[in-house]
């Protein structure tokens, strides 16, 4: 791992902790009383502060993500060079497919 | 009523390569005794052949560290009884580096990656100028103290597993050297020392595990200098961008 690498997980690490925090006291605090689906969307449906929200947290877990697996690949696997770049991107740019329709289905789409 | 056994029971790693066998002896047990005693007894006793290295005996060269019953150790200050308790020893060589012979490690990969750590002096004057007054109590040079009695035995180099997992890292010794010449006030070249530790193989590669200053005969902390390091490559990348 170099410094490049070292700065993209840490910072993102940054960005992820307010988030989840954030995260887990709405989740307290919605879902006191229960909820339903159809609720959840009339909050979230149009909502650019929700969109906001998701989708800095499902980019910096992208990034956070990739690098850590980068590192448990190559020591663990011994995997290098242009095929552990490759996996890497792959495992980054999946997640931040697979976050980002989610943050849009219930936001926006 | 229990015997007290006069006679250790000591395995030996043996060969190289494809070639490693563990060998077995029995050396007599004295109440003073130290590893590196237990292989110089087989070596001039039993078998001439052994192949092991030592030079000072009193912990000042870091010539004779070895794996005794798994855990690395500078044999010269170990003493048998501190390490085995039932009478039993198991003697390999340094782990994480290539074997020679024996008990003898190929430190090239080691000392190589202290160069490439950059731990080498780039001073601030010419031997023509008068030697600079350096304050023993400036908070860089307590500091670079912490890390200068080290004795490059490599014992960090063998108990860090990330050494192990990821053949690129430059290891606790090297890192350290670094943290001690970049905290040289007479070292007039930092950024290339944070540039050296910067990259693949460099400090970021550590996990903090800590098997390094928990092992160091001298008790240094390498796991604290590596992370002076990160601290002092993260702020220059702030500056820098880099
Ligand atoms: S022989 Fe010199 S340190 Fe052990």
């Amino acid at each position: 791992m170099d410094i490049r690498l070292y700065m993209a997980q840490r910072l993102s690490a940054l960005v992820m902790a307010p988030l989840v925090l954030g995260h887990i006291a709405v989740m307290i605090y919605a879902v006191q009383s229960g909820i339903t689906t159809a609720e959840i969307l009339g909050r979230t449906q149009g909502s650019i502060l929700w969109f906001l929200f998701y989708g800095t947290f499902v980019l910096a877990v992208s990034v956070h993500a990739a690098v850590g697996v980068r590192v448990i690949l190559n020591e663990w696997l011994g995997i290098k060079g242009n095929t552990l770049n490759l996996l890497s991107w792959a495992i980054g740019i999946g997640l931040l497919l697979l976050g980002g329709r989610a943050v849009l289905a219930v936001t926006f789409l | 009523m229990e015997v007290k056994a006069e006679f250790l029971n000591v395995t030996v790693s043996r060969g190289s390569g494809d070639g490693v066998y563990q060998e077995a002896f029995q050396v007599p047990a004295y109440d003073n005794q130290t590893v590196l005693d237990v292989v110089s007894w087989i070596q001039q006793n039993v078998d001439p052949t052994l192949t092991y290295r030592f030079a000072c005996r009193v912990g000042m060269c870091g010539s004779c560290a070895m794996m005794v019953n798994g855990q690395p150790r500078w044999t010269c200050r170990t003493h048998v009884k501190k390490v085995s308790t039932n009478q039993k020893l198991k003697i390999e060589p340094l782990r994480n580096l290539p074997v020679i012979k024996d008990l003898v490690a190929d430190m090239d990969p080691f000392f190589g990656k202290w160069v490439e750590a950059e731990g080498v002096h780039h001073p601030t004057r010419t031997r023509y100028e008068p030697i600079e007054q350096i304050d023993p109590q400036d908070a860089a040079r307590t500091t670079a103290n912490e890390g200068i009695e080290c004795i490059n035995c490599a014992v960090c180099y063998a108990a860090c597993d990330t050494v192990t997992n990821n053949a690129d890292y430059l290891g606790p010794a090297a890192l350290q050297r670094a943290w001690t010449v970049y905290n040289d006030v007479k070292d007039a070249d930092k950024s290339a020392i944070l540039d050296a530790v910067s990259g693949k193989g460099g400090c970021h590669s550590c996990h903090s595990i800590g098997s390094c200053t928990h092992y160091c005969p001298n008790e240094l902390n390498p796991m604290q200098a590596i992370a002076g390091l990160k601290r002092a490559t993260s702020k220059s990348f702030f500056k820098k961008g880099r």
